[in-house]
């Protein structure tokens, strides 16, 4: 069943730009990319949108939504009300470079920040064991697809730009409590440094990166959280203190 | 000519998918410096999108698996016209490979003792998928990404530069492989957000492009697969290897619209889904126990390598027992509990709620053929991954021809892009550390601006979004699922108006982040491919894995002998026939006899095997 669907988009480069009105037709069953893409091909040929899988899988196509941070394939138009206008608009925390596209290079400089895995060198291929009770820990964040809508919701840097130097965000707490929580990795102190180098201080759990998700990570209460309290713990717990003395280890279990 | 852009490299990877990522790797841990050029964001490849896993006969999971067991179901799979050589590299070094992934990060999922576990899937005798939930192809990408990162971050401690030696190029086209007397000299492109021009130089181009479905109306390809690399190929004086081949994947959404052409994971049939519409459906009883004990029972028909899937549904479609949108039901609800479906099929159930409003645990899905994969590809020396007659040039992954033969195994993907990834990345290295340096004429940097500019430079041209829509009206109608030789025919001739008619496309609005310009040179790449394929799909008067002519319905040895080389002589493809290489004895002496008289000829069966 075709109708016509209002919508208002957002046009425009890094120093000028505005909201534009177009009707455009919207099929059952699809979602805010292919009307957007039908806006693209009949009307608008120039209009910047950045997309790939088209199936939630690449976290490509994010962008806000009626001011909501979502990826617009995954949001169906059989959401929003007959009469509502959709409106579009490029992520709020990054620099716009044209339309609904943005700058996000700040995340992969962030990526480029946190310490590599590092892997037992005394541990050849093929020779790892694990139990999966283990490495699902880690692999709830490695789920993670780069959509960096958590970044961008995220207040401490959504609507301050000077925080960014000092801010990883959650998509690399996530990164490090992955690490963190991989059973192989040799490197200690992650959660430290994710405290004294990545800013996880700054945040307040407030938990909205946790809401955006479109894989639904418990971002907060299964990574920023635990990485919060154990750095907590060993700061303030003289045993854990002597412990991490002791046994050459942080003191966490 | 002073104002481009300008970098000079030892080694260029078109393409950061899987097979890139892995020949990047390669060629940086061989001390040469590396630029990655990728059209999308880093870490966004269509690789992401492969769910089942990758096959490695590490037998884990049932100990009677090894390299020979795994090249023996390759070429069962595709028909025998594999070139030998690969599936006998691809089936001996993934164990290796994916080793190699979990020594830098990655996480599979375990078996009991705990080891990397592995799945059953369509085609392999022995559960031999390395898998993570239904995300494989996602962690992969990120292995690769994240490994590229510590590289860098070494690179950054001993340089003070963390981008001295290896450089992503993200949302960047290449228009074009610019050679020098005869060997590459490097590439011409453009960034996607600005529009302005840059040059690489460098003696060494690896593409790693992918795939080809955006010529077709309905597949499962994101809008990167416009066969960039295969036609950049062509027009460097490469040649692809039988492009009449090409996977329709058998279970893709057709309904509701919002999901159509995107995949339905075969390990859904790995798990026990089942095609209700599927002539096959009364043998559940066995079926069933073949999931228990695999030694004592038949495969369940699900599991059939996937082109007989994707017939046996075209035929059921046909015969007017189809869904209501000319798909079928493919059903796990009636099988697993609701509690299974979620926990071995996480993202597939997630994606179809989320997507489409389908809740897999209570209802059935409706697919239909999609087009999935393409076989043929770039002609390359097995070994090394080098293309046929250009000095210089590698492929690997998709773009390359020959590893799958008619037809692919599931899981045989992912496995292929780091084998060939990293033989690329080792081929590449081993040329550009004793390759001559030519530098790129000016004429030659002229001319490859110029046709960059040139859409601008007309006015009430052709639309290029219209002329896609047309090419894969086109495609899909007459050179997809089962062809005819009076349709390829019709199809040649108009794929050659359309071609014509692109020559004048002009473009709206400026160079700024202009999606209608981007397509403008896709168009032209996909125009290139499904020429190649049409024109040798109507030279093939058979029917063998991803080609099926109507007109032709049986698997014919004489054909089986032959592969179609694709060149491009500046203004049209042409089409030849070529030997293809003769399996040798040790490798042939792996068969029963009797199965290889399905294949080979009478002549070849006397002489046993080639020395």
């Amino acid at each position: 069943m075709a109708r016509n669907l209002n919508m208002r988009i957002w046009r425009g480069n890094a120093t000028d730009g505005g909201l534009e009105n177009v009707v455009v037709e919207a099929n059952e069953g699809e979602v805010v990319l292919d009307v957007i893409h039908r806006v693209q091909a009949t009307q608008m040929g120039d209009l910047a949108v950045r997309w790939n899988c088209k199936a939630g899988k690449c976290g490509s196509c994010s962008m806000e939504i009626n001011g909501r941070p979502r990826l617009a394939c995954m949001t169906q138009i059989s959401s929003f009300a007959e009469e509502e206008t959709i409106t579009v608009t490029p992520l709020r925390a990054f620099p716009v470079i044209k339309d609904l596209v943005t700058d996000v290079s700040f995340n992969y400089r962030k990526a480029m920040e946190v310490p590599a895995y590092a892997h037992p060198t005394n541990l050849a291929p093929g020779e790892a064991r694990m139990e999966q009770v283990d490495v699902e820990r880690s692999q709830e964040f490695r789920k993670c697809i780069e959509c960096f809508l958590c970044q961008d919701t995220c207040h401490v840097i959504r609507d301050h730009e000077e925080n960014k130097k000092s801010f990883a965000g959650p998509r690399f707490f996530i990164r490090i409590a992955e690490l963190d929580m991989h059973p192989l990795d040799t490197l200690r102190n992650r959660k430290q440094t994710a405290q004294t180098e990545h800013g996880l201080g700054m945040c307040n759990i407030t938990k909205c990166c946790s809401e955006v998700c479109p894989e639904h990570i418990r971002i907060t209460d299964n990574a920023i959280i635990p990485m919060k309290e154990r750095v907590v713990d060993v700061k303030y717990d003289p045993l854990a203190w002597l412990g991490s003395k002791i046994f050459k280890r942080e003191g966490i279990v | 000519m002073t104002s481009i852009e300008r970098h000079e490299y030892d080694v260029i990877v078109i393409g950061a998918g899987g097979a890139g990522l892995r020949a990047a790797v390669e060629a940086r841990e061989a001390n040469l410096r590396v630029a990655i050029i990728c059209k999308s964001l880093f870490g966004k490849a269509h690789t992401v999108m492969a769910e089942g896993g990758a096959a490695a006969s590490m037998g884990n999971v049932n100990e009677k698996d090894n390299w020979q067991v795994h090249f023996r179901d390759t070429m069962r799979g595709g028909k025998f016209l594999n070139h030998y050589r690969m599936a006998e590299l691809h089936a001996k070094e993934s164990p290796d490979r994916i080793w190699e992934l979990e020594t830098w990060g990655a996480l599979f999922d375990r078996t009991k003792e705990g080891k990397i576990s592995q799945r059953n899937f369509g085609g392999h005798e022995y559960p031999r998928l390395a898998h993570v939930g239904d995300r494989t192809g996602l962690e992969l990408i990120r292995t690769m990404q994240q490994k590229i990162v510590a590289l860098q971050q070494e690179d950054g401690k001993k340089f003070g530069s963390m981008e001295a030696n290896i450089k992503v190029f993200a949302e960047l086209t290449v228009t074009e492989i610019l050679k020098e007397q005869g060997q590459i000299a490097g590439v011409y492109g453009y960034w996607r957000e600005s529009g302005a021009e840059v040059l690489f130089e460098a003696p060494t181009v690896i593409i790693a492009t992918g795939g080809v479905g955006k010529t077709f109306k309905i597949t499962s390809n994101s809008w990167e697969g416009t066969g960039d690399g295969h036609a950049l190929a062509l027009k460097a004086g490469a040649n692809l290897v039988d492009m009449e081949f090409l996977q329709f994947h058998p279970t893709g959404m057709v309904w509701p619209p919002s999901v159509r052409g995107i995949l339905v994971t075969e390990s859904v049939r790995g798990e026990g889904g089942v095609l209700t519409n599927d002539k096959y459906a009364d043998n559940e009883a066995e079926a069933d126990r073949w999931y228990l004990d695999q030694d004592n029972n038949r495969r369940p028909p699900e599991l059939l390598p996937r082109d007989e899937v994707a017939r046996a549904i075209n035929s059921e479609v046909k015969a007017g027992r189809g869904t209501e949108h000319g798909g079928v039901f493919l059903d796990v609800s009636k099988r697993l509990s609701a509690e299974v479906i979620k926990k071995r099929l996480p993202s597939m159930w997630h994606q179809f709620f989320e997507l489409a409003g389908v809740d897999i645990t209570k209802e059935a899905m409706e697919v239909g053929p999609t087009c999935h994969y393409v076989m043929g590809g770039v002609e390359v020396e097995p070994d090394t991954a080098a293309a046929v007659g250009v000095p210089g040039l590698f492929a690997a992954g998709e773009v390359a021809g020959g590893m799958h033969g008619s037809n692919r195994l599931g899981g045989n993907s992912l496995s292929d892009l780091l084998v060939f990834g990293r033989r690329a990345g080792i081929g590449a290295s081993e040329y550009a550390k004793k390759a001559n340096r030519i530098p790129v004429r000016e004429s030659s940097i002229k001319a490859a601006s110029e046709r960059i500019e040139a859409p601008f430079s007309r006015v009430g041209g052709e639309n290029s979004y219209s002329l896609h829509a047309e090419l894969q009206e086109i495609t899909h109608n007459l050179v997809g699922i089962v062809r005819t030789g009076a349709e390829l025919k019709e199809a040649i001739e108009r794929i050659a108006e359309i071609r014509k008619r692109s020559a004048n496309v002009s473009v709206s609005g400026g160079r700024h982040f202009n999606p209608g310009f981007h397509l403008a040179f896709d168009l032209d790449n996909m125009l290139l491919v499904a020429e190649s394929t049409a024109k040798s799909a109507i030279l093939r008067e058979e029917s063998r894995g991803g080609h099926t002519r109507d007109d032709f319905p049986g698997m014919n040895s004489k054909w089986r002998q032959i592969n179609h080389i694709s060149s491009f002589d500046g203004s049209k493809v042409n089409v030849r026939a070529q030997a293809l290489p003769a399996i040798p004895k040790e490798l042939y002496d792996l068969f029963d006899v009797h199965e290889l008289e399905k294949y080979l000829t009478a002549d070849e069966i006397a002489k046993g095997g080639s020395k």
